[in-house]
């Protein structure tokens, strides 16, 4: 590590602007809770999937961002064309448009995590094959459905979704501040963002926590074969996950090109699927509660990291974090056990 | 690997009977066999084999790229085959070898020692440097693994992919020594064979032109470092080192029970791996002599450990075959326009290379988790030992038997 000697030695190119963090703090905090609710909605597809599996589905950030592409082509058979320019079509119309989308979104995500189990996992399950086949698989099913986008989709669709390029964004929302908290500027985008991710992770708790179909997913996650015994189908409860899992990635794709409107590219997904790993981590891997809150102190952590030390380093604050919480508290915050966050 | 049956399925293959020979040959004997083997894959660039020849690019570089790719798969199959921990951020320590050569000979680097006042002569700086990059790398892996070594298997995946990212996100940052996304240029090279034809030496990447060209000499130079490195993890392998990286990776806690100290080995075989990648990392800033960031994302770190899982995970010859496989392919394909008759858009299939390389690991772990070239004796040592031991005698009982 010759450059961390340098970062001591040599002239900084890193800089502690502990002023600007105070100055900045609030407006940080709520930009970083509508990061943070981003990957708690991506993290809670890692967290079940672990839960249920022990498996760290390395591919879940490529359902994220065939997420993304989801709720594009709705937007695009829609009718709206690709311009960058902002559409005004009223609150209302706005919203149905909008929740149309997310609904494309999530059909699509939700539908290839099933695809992606029943193709790539269910068959080493069935060999009984130890977890770093999984991972493998999962590694090379990461690059299949990336490479799918890069190439081959643009050939399907002549050209409109996919290929090298981000596509050009179909923007339906300008952000536009509605009101302010302790002097920071809260826009329409944010509180998008925030409700909506507030009402999912709602309904997804209330599902995993109060439901028939929720009891049989934490029945699998704490003893695979006492629940089998009880009358739990395994493998429909791990369909029912992955689904699960896809469906909350898919909404969050919406919100994320609401925030980033330029980010629907092939490679998209990388990144923010290690950091909502890293948030499933944070919360305490298998803890459905637990993603929810890892996913928010990321997003918070990260724009802090990022005022801090210059923008260049905020995705080194996320994968440090990281490292740091595996150190010294390898079961995150919340604690592990999917089963045991509600008795 | 926690499951029996599930690799236990392999039993007799067709490579079985060379291996037994192989096997029972004595030093000298597999040397004797071996050295032309090595020879002609060395002199493979030269021969100019219409078909295996690459048409798109030059066969020579394409052999240096696997000369290089073939010593990170050896490294990483130290980390991933031998002791079993998944490590998806080696292009981290390959970055990390490239960096301390690049940081030491280039002259936009302020670290550069190659100039009248530095302490590096220039014709041999890259050479001083290699052991220099070595151990900076095994450092680096120490400085990772001590912290992270304790977690479980798919965690520590993770953590090195992070890493990984890190090593990079430094090189992209730390602009005014790294350069950032405009790299470093002028990295130092040997300066060997300086004639007049080749002022600058036959390893200077300005030596492109003819059959041998830089491409070749570094694809030699990386044969040599390739057989001190597999001489030296041989060696390793057949020690209790190995032996204690073949329980781990078997069952690590029923190796902490019997008493091997499963940290101090898994920081071994991290460490030494590490390095190992270190050593690929400074050949490539050498035969490329200019680094930037983007050559070490992630994605290479997956296509590192795609050779090994392809070349069988624990073979050291599997692993080589893994590295020719993925630094070969892509090349062969590239801008061809027929195989044999048979017309096809190289370039294209050239192209969709993660494509294919993701698909084959999907299915690979389907049908063949071991790899193509599977490593067989478990216990290695004593189990082949004892088969060879077995063998003998057996075929010495039978002989009497004849004779009788």
């Amino acid at each position: 590590m010759t450059d961390l000697a340098g970062l001591l030695y040599a002239a900084p190119p890193i800089n502690f602007n502990v002023e600007a963090l105070g100055n900045l703090f609030w407006q940080l905090t709520i930009d970083g809770l509508a990061y943070g609710a981003i990957y708690a909605l991506v993290a809670v597809g890692y967290t079940l999937v672990y839960g249920v599996l022990r498996l760290i589905n390395f591919a879940h950030s490529e359902i994220f961002m065939l997420g993304m592409f989801g709720q594009y082509a709705v937007l695009l058979l829609l009718g709206f064309t690709p311009s960058g320019n902002v559409y005004q079509e009223g609150v209302v119309m706005t919203c149905v448009y909008l929740g149309i989308a997310m609904i494309g979104g999530m059909a699509v995500s939700g539908g290839a995590a099933v695809g992606l189990e029943r193709l790539a996992y269910r068959p080493l399950r069935k060999r009984n094959a130890p977890s770093l086949v999984f991972l493998i698989t999962a590694i090379g099913a990461s690059f299949v459905i990336q490479e799918f986008v890069h190439y081959i989709l643009p050939q399907l669709t002549n050209g409109e979704l996919g290929g090298v390029n981000a596509q050009i964004p179909i923007r339906l929302v300008a952000p536009e501040e509605q009101f302010e908290i302790f002097g920071a500027s809260v826009t329409n985008i944010t509180l998008i963002i925030l409700i909506s991710a507030f009402l999912l992770s709602l309904g997804t708790d209330t599902f995993v926590n109060r439901t028939k179909f929720g009891r049989g997913i934490r029945a699998v996650a704490q003893d695979p074969t006492t629940a089998t015994l009880m009358g739990v189908s395994r493998e429909r409860v791990i369909m029912l996950t992955f689904l699960l899992g896809g469906l909350l990635a898919g909404a969050a794709a919406l919100l994320y090109t609401l925030k980033i409107p330029n980010g629907i590219i092939y490679s998209g997904g990388f990144i923010l699927g290690i950091k909502a790993f890293c948030a499933a981590v944070l919360g305490g891997i298998g803890n459905l509660r637990g993603a929810l809150l890892g996913g928010l102190i990321l997003g918070v952590a990260e724009n802090y990291g990022q005022v801090l030390f210059g923008a260049g380093w905020r995705d080194v604050v996320a994968f440090v974090l990281l490292i740091l919480i595996l150190m010294f508290r390898p079961t995150g915050i919340l604690g592990e056990s999917l089963a045991r966050a509600r008795v | 690997m926690s499951n029996q049956s599930f690799n236990d399925r392999p039993k007799g293959g067709v490579g079985d009977g060379f291996r037994g020979w192989w096997n029972a040959l004595a030093r000298p004997a597999q040397w004797a066999f071996g050295a032309p083997f090595i020879l002609l894959i060395a002199l493979l660039p030269l021969l100019n084999i219409p078909l295996l020849t690459t048409e798109g690019t030059n066969f020579g570089a394409v052999m240096a790229q696997f000369g290089m790719y073939a010593l990170i798969a050896i490294g990483l199959n130290v980390v991933v085959g031998q002791a079993g921990l998944l490590d998806l951020g080696y292009v981290g320590f390959y970055a990390v070898g490239a960096y301390t050569v690049a940081l030491l000979t280039s002259p936009s680097s302020p670290w550069n020692q190659t100039g009248p006042d530095g302490w590096l002569s220039t014709d041999w700086a890259w050479l001083a440097c290699l052991p220099i990059a070595v151990a900076i790398t095994a450092i680096s892996g120490l400085i990772l693994g001590s912290p992270t070594l304790r977690l479980r298997g798919d965690y520590l995946a993770i953590v090195t992919l992070g890493f990984g990212e890190i090593v990079r996100l430094l090189a992209d940052n730390l602009t005014e020594i790294t350069g950032g996304g405009r790299g470093l240029a002028q990295v130092a090279y040997p300066r060997f064979g300086v004639t007049e034809e080749f002022p600058l030496g036959v390893f200077s990447a300005g030596n492109v032109s003819g059959t041998l060209n830089s491409g070749v000499w570094w694809f030699w130079l990386s044969i040599v470092l390739i057989i001190i490195v597999l001489l030296f993890v041989g060696n390793l392998e057949r020690s209790r080192v190995g032996r204690a990286w073949v329980a781990i990776r078997e069952d690590e806690d029923a190796a902490e029970i019997m008493g091997v100290p499963t940290f101090k080995f898994k920081l071994w075989a991290f460490v030494i791996g590490a390095s190992i990648g270190g050593m690929s990392g400074a050949l490539y800033a050498g035969q490329v002599q200019f680094v930037v960031p983007t050559n070490f994302n992630v994605v290479n770190s997956v296509l590192f450990l795609c050779a090994v899982v392809l070349g069988g995970q624990g073979n050291k010859l599997g692993v080589i075959l893994g590295a020719f496989i993925i630094v070969y392919l892509p090349n062969f394909f590239l801008g061809r326009t027929e195989i044999l008759g048979i017309p096809v858009n190289g370039s294209e299939i050239a192209q969709y290379k993660y494509l294919f390389f993701g698909l084959a690991l999907m299915v690979l772990m389907i049908f063949r988790p071991q790899g193509l070239i599977p490593v067989r004796q478990k216990l290695l040592t004593y189990g082949r030992e004892l088969y060879v031991a077995a063998r003998r005698r057996s075929k010495a009982e039978e002989a009497e038997v004849v004779a009788k």
